[in-house]
């Protein structure tokens, strides 16, 4: 089974970095998450409701819906936060790429480590822009807003593909499949990552991992 | 058909069906009149093949025109899929589906419009049954295909098409019936559909509404609402904000959790019927500028007078200025400063036209009727006032704080350390370099004294 990959693209001021990707991020979720299963005796389950609620963005011209939950959107601003900052402090161009990846666990029988197998991966690449004055500001905000709306719109049309999507799990697999750890809905398993690119085009870490085996050469 | 499908599984894909088409899965708070409505057309029966269900949402201003703005369709095709599970894929489809619509329906233009629905204009629905109309969506709408599932007994298509051209034709320039003022309540449309049911207005929300954080948390704002430079008085005009300070808000007004902060509101005029931002449930901008229009919107012929003082920044040379604008043909003149002539030249107050698609927002409600629509003023739905930071001159052009920042930050080099007069001083040195040479000739005893007497 191969891992669907989908790439998506946003030039954005530096203030607009983290409403963006939580924008992005929050809608898949939202696609990705379902409410509690509740196992009953008879092997059967019932499945918990998930609320929603509108956020808007206050450097974007821009609302998006999110799933309910305190829990989940904490998680996705540490991450958001973090890569804002990697992205902000790292001296590097302004260009960076964060990944959404969602995979199912594979119990592997002692001595190796349970299996992460990726099933879908969503790439958001970021381009910070700076800008001269308020004007272009203004411009900006609503030229990424309406970005954002397409990107919006392409989400949707993946998800509405009906492609791959891991087995409903019997309540023993639950956890291989979807985090149970969160108390008001239940996502997919999922991990976020990020990469900064530098200047020279090459990312920090391969530059870095360079940088000392040259060293060790010498 | 129907003998292929036990009676269990038909049961409970007519079950989903109907529930999607209600709401289903999703803690949606139910609106019981919308509910009520939805029922009532869906009638016991549900989308079949040529039985669309379609939801139309439309704008109606307080002078009674209206515009079709969005289409919703759910269809069903006879297109089927015999092998899937109804009680399981298909459910977990139509869940996808419904968050799908939840994600879409924010970001298709009517959003936009349904939130700064007020005085001026309200948003309208109408559910009915049937073939789907588009040909009210004006010229080139666009529709988006939000997904498709498959069932044993067809395959159910949601699609959205919506409008894109959002000028405004007035259909009663020329008759000046009485403007229908407040939210209408009922109002029967005469069109030519098999179901003429009646619309109904969009505008149940309010600010008691929202579910705990169902708007951006506060401390998120708070970063937002720093103070802007100036340190004169407030005055009654808002101004955009600036490095650091405010971000204008142009198109969403603040809402009852933010009443907390101090966020500035520009107003959104739009030209043929002038549109407020204001939404009747903000209730805390006792800033915002009005356009002084309500009750006088109408065409651009109506004289607009507007007093405002202009912001202006400490330090900066030139008073306070009051500018009385009356606006004659040109919609928005009351932002374009007729008796200084450098704002003419001031980007900030006629910023220069935007080389980019405008988005279908900004193309707004253009009157295609109405004579002087702005020229090339393409940044007409939100005010920008000169605004004079501290630092600026005004002498030279003026110039927001960045800009300022960044020449100065360049001062031009010493002219020591310049290489013209570092050469002439080179020059200087050679030519008296052959003196110096004799002179110390001269004194060469001296010197070897004076280096014994060190050893």
């Amino acid at each position: 089974m191969n891992c669907r990959a989908e790439v998506l693209e946003v030039s954005v001021e530096g203030r607009q970095i983290e409403e963006a990707m939580l924008a992005v991020l929050h809608t898949i979720l939202l696609h990705r998450s379902t409410g509690k299963f509740h196992y009953k005796k008879e092997g059967t389950y019932s499945i918990g409701t998930v609320g929603t609620q509108d956020v808007d963005c206050d450097f974007i011209d821009f609302t998006y819906a999110r799933v309910s939950s305190e829990e989940l959107d904490r998680a996705l601003r540490k991450a958001v936060g973090e890569f804002k900052d990697a992205l902000r402090y790292s001296g590097s161009d302004g260009i960076g790429q964060i990944s959404l990846e969602f995979y199912q666990k594979k119990k592997s029988r002692w001595p190796f480590s349970d299996e992460c197998i990726p099933w879908e991966v969503w790439t958001i690449k970021v381009n910070v822009v700076n800008l001269a004055n308020e004007q272009e500001r203004q411009i900006c905000r609503e030229k990424v807003g309406e970005k954002l709306c397409e990107k919006i719109i392409n989400i949707v049309e993946v998800m509405n593909r009906h492609e791959y999507l891991p087995k409903m799990p019997t309540q023993s697999e639950v956890d291989n499949v979807f985090d149970t750890g969160l108390k008001d809905v239940q996502p997919y398993l999922y991990k976020i990552s990020y990469q900064i690119t530098d200047s020279l085009g090459s990312s920090v870490t391969t530059t870095m991992r360079r940088l000392i085996k040259d060293t060790l050469a010498l | 058909m129907d003998t292929d499908l036990n009676s269990q599984d038909r049961k409970d894909l007519d079950k989903f069906i109907k529930f999607f088409a209600l709401k289903f899965n999703l803690a949606i708070k139910d609106i019981p009149e919308v509910t009520h409505e939805a029922k009532k057309a869906l009638a016991g029966q549900l989308p079949a093949v040529g039985r669309s269900m379609c939801v139309e949402i439309s704008l109606k201003t307080s002078e009674g025109d209206s515009m079709e703005l969005e289409i919703w369709c759910l269809e069903m095709n006879e297109k089927c899929d015999k092998e899937i599970k109804v009680s399981y894929t298909v459910y977990n489809r139509l869940s996808l589906l419904l968050k799908s619509l939840l994600a879409i329906t924010r970001v298709t233009p009517a959003y936009r419009l349904s939130r700064k629905q007020g005085h001026e204009y309200v948003i309208l629905y109408r559910i009915y049954f049937g073939e789907v109309q588009l040909s009210g969506l004006g010229e080139g709408f666009q529709t988006v295909r939000v997904g498709t599932v498959g069932t044993p007994l067809g395959t159910i298509t949601l699609s959205c098409a919506y409008r894109i051209n959002l000028a405004f034709i007035s259909t009663r320039q020329f008759e000046r019936t009485p403007p229908i003022m407040g939210i209408i309540i009922d109002h029967f449309v005469d069109r030519p559909y098999p179901s003429s049911s009646p619309m109904h207005p969009c505008n149940y929300r309010t600010s008691g509404e929202d579910n705990g954080a169902a708007y951006p948390s506060v401390e998120d704002s708070q970063e937002v609402c720093t103070t802007s430079f100036s340190t004169s008085p407030p005055s009654q005009l808002i101004v955009p904000g600036k490095e650091g300070g405010v971000p204008p808000v142009p198109s969403q007004p603040a809402h009852g959790t933010q009443a907390d902060h101090e966020r500035m509101v520009m107003c959104t005029p739009l030209d043929g019927a002038l549109y407020s931002a204001a939404t009747p449930s903000s209730s805390e901008d006792t800033e915002t500028v009005s356009n002084s229009s309500e009750g006088k919107s109408g065409s651009p012929h109506d004289l607009l007078e507007t007093i405002f003082v202009r912001k202006v920044g400490a330090f900066v040379n030139k008073p306070i200025n009051q500018v009385t604008m009356a606006s004659l043909d040109i919609p928005f003149a009351m932002f374009a400063p007729k008796n200084v002539e450098l704002e003419d030249n001031d980007p900030m107050v006629n910023p220069p036209d935007s080389p980019d698609v405008e988005s279908p927002l900004q193309g707004s409600l253009h009157s295609e009727g109405s004579s002087g629509s702005s020229t090339g003023n393409t940044h007409d739905d939100f005010v920008m006032v000169d605004f004079k930071p501290a630092f600026s001159k005004d002498d030279i052009l003026p110039m927001d704080l960045g800009t300022f920042y960044r020449e100065f930050q360049n001062p031009p080099q010493l002219s020591s350390l310049s290489i013209d007069i570092g050469a002439q001083s080179m020059a200087e040195d050679l030519d008296s370099l052959p003196e110096k040479l004799a002179v110390h000739e001269k004194n060469v005893k001296e010197f070897d004294a004076f280096v014994e007497t060190l050893q």
